[in-house]
């Protein structure tokens, strides 16, 4: 019971501030309603119990992105000003092609038959740390090194980007 | 140990006896909320007392003395003083961002509370992701920061609420990498209440030996940073700042960014006597049954608030003693010696328990 409460109240927030955040004329204020979006989706995730993707998500994205996009938009000019608003060929072309792509993801998901899944979804977090690093069946590890190696990279490639400007 | 449970059970129960359920569910929403509340504005009142005459005491002077004995309703006194202050706002502010930035740190700072043990099975809210989500949870109270800041439209706010993210963002590194990770291996669970069981032999500061006694004093550095306390208060630097990112700030608004800082202290403090001072759990001294015996007769929350308030003396005490560090300075200090003297501790602990090196 109380769990669908905080459902609704948690996808309303969801509904209302992502339109919000793409309707919005202030930079600034937009990124603070995804910032709520963002908050509500990890609300969801604790609901379902899944608590460390829900944690996950919050010190990604409600800690990492958004406060990367805070500072980038600081960065950019006149954040304070309100943006104009685009023509009306432009708003009516948006809005078409925002129907048409909601129309088929309500399609998509209105004729699926969803079944409820039987399989331990690993929300230990002992689990989930066995399972990144089990290389027999269902194990992770190729993906896990993949990424290790993409985010060495980009480490060295920021290092390099910022020792070049020094010297400059 | 007194079980918790049996009154929490027993208010449920009671509950359950004359109402719905949904009523129930909503009563007991509601009386959390509550007693939480009340918990944070009271901690707040205590805290900025203790701090007054803590500084008082390290300065040779009395401190806050006329208001009540001891100057005790000084805080009280101060309180209504702050909700009765005219609310005054920069005119060319973003309003919405401008009055909503308190209340990201103050969330943040509540949410952090809920997970803490408090007693055997009191606690809010019983995660099996504990500290991590207080981590996570914490991270949110930068963007409150940076909002406040920034909506103030005041380049003396700009300037410490930029400082102030760079500190917590980069400490909060270590933070993590020191306290949760190190111990965690320890501990081998992320719940808190099942850490502050696992203690019952005694506590990880002792039991863990070298790399816990690392991990502590690099957890009391970057705990005092994110907390922006002396040493690392240059966010709010009088001298040069005013007062930082809530410079434009003023009455109730102004409060709340100040009682906030005030329970992250008491927050990082209770990380601090969780993970490594053994929570609520008594203190034991082997071989002392008459004295064991009794220890065990005073409750959990007792021993609890006790090596709290001694872990924030010891962060008051800091405020006393050092000077304000430089900008350059304190992101020398997070990035070329907290940070590898940290992660080279994760792995000696990984090693110290891969050997079975603990007492």
């Amino acid at each position: 019971m109380g769990a669908q409460i905080m459902f609704y109240i948690l996808a309303t927030v969801i509904v209302v501030f992502s339109f919000l955040a793409v309707t919005s004329r202030k930079v600034m204020r937009a990124t603070v309603y995804l910032l709520f979006v963002l908050l509500a989706t990890a609300g969801l995730y604790f609901i379902i119990d899944y608590n460390f993707m829900a944690g996950i998500q919050l010190i990604v994205y409600a800690g990492g992105i958004v406060a990367l996009i805070v500072f980038a938009v600081m960065l950019t000019e006149k954040i304070g000003d309100k943006i104009e608003s685009p023509s009306n060929m432009q708003m009516i072309l948006a809005g078409l092609i925002s129907i048409a792509g909601a129309g088929v993801t309500i399609s998509v998901l209105l004729g699926h038959d969803f079944k409820q899944s039987t399989q331990n979804i690993g929300q230990n977090v002992a689990t989930i740390g066995e399972n990144l690093l089990n290389y027999g069946k269902d194990g992770y590890v190729l993906p896990f090194e993949v990424v290790s190696i993409l985010l060495l990279a980009s480490m060295i490639a920021a290092i390099v980007v910022a020792k070049r400007k020094f010297e400059n | 140990m007194y079980d918790f449970s049996k009154i929490t059970g027993a208010i449920h129960n009671w509950l359950s006896s004359i109402m719905p359920d949904l009523g129930v569910i909503i009563t007991e929403w509601v009386l959390i909320g509550v007693v939480f509340l009340a918990f944070f504005a009271l901690l707040g009142l205590i805290l900025v007392y203790a701090e007054r005459r803590i500084a008082g005491f390290f300065q040779f002077r009395l401190g806050p003395n006329r208001v009540g004995p001891f100057g005790m309703f000084q805080t009280v006194a101060d309180t209504v003083k702050l909700l009765l202050k005219e609310l005054v706002g920069t005119k060319e502010a973003d309003s919405f961002l401008y009055n909503l930035a308190p209340y990201f740190l103050i969330i943040a700072a509540l949410m952090s509370m809920a997970v803490i043990p408090y007693g055997f099975n009191l606690v809010a809210y019983d995660v099996n992701i504990g500290l991590f989500f207080m981590m996570a949870v914490s991270s949110i109270g930068v963007i409150g920061i940076l909002l406040a800041g920034w909506s103030s439209n005041n380049k003396y706010s700009m300037i410490g609420a930029i400082r102030s993210s760079a500190i917590i963002i980069s400490y909060e590194l270590s933070l993590g990498l020191s306290s949760v990770l190190a111990m965690v291996l320890l501990a081998g669970t992320l719940n808190m209440n099942e850490i502050v069981m696992s203690q019952q032999a005694g506590w990880w500061l002792f039991r863990g030996h070298i790399p816990a006694i690392i991990a502590f004093i690099v957890f009391i550095i970057t705990g005092t940073a994110e907390t922006n306390r002396v040493p690392f208060d240059l966010t709010e630097a009088e001298s040069e700042l005013g007062a930082g990112f809530h410079a434009e700030y003023s009455g109730i608004k102004f409060a709340f960014f100040f009682l906030a800082e005030f329970v992250n202290m008491f927050i990082i403090s209770a990380i601090a006597v969780t993970v490594f001072l053994g929570g609520w759990l008594p203190i034991h001294i082997p071989f002392w049954d008459g004295f064991n015996g009794i220890m065990d007769y005073i409750p959990g929350p007792i021993w609890f608030m006790i090596k709290t308030s001694i872990v924030i003396f010891i962060l008051m005490w800091f405020r006393w003693t050092f000077p304000r560090l430089r900008i350059d300075q304190v992101l020398t200090l997070e990035w070329k010696y907290l940070l590898p003297i940290s992660l080279v501790n994760l792995i000696l602990m990984a090693f110290v328990v891969m050997m079975g090196w603990v007492f």
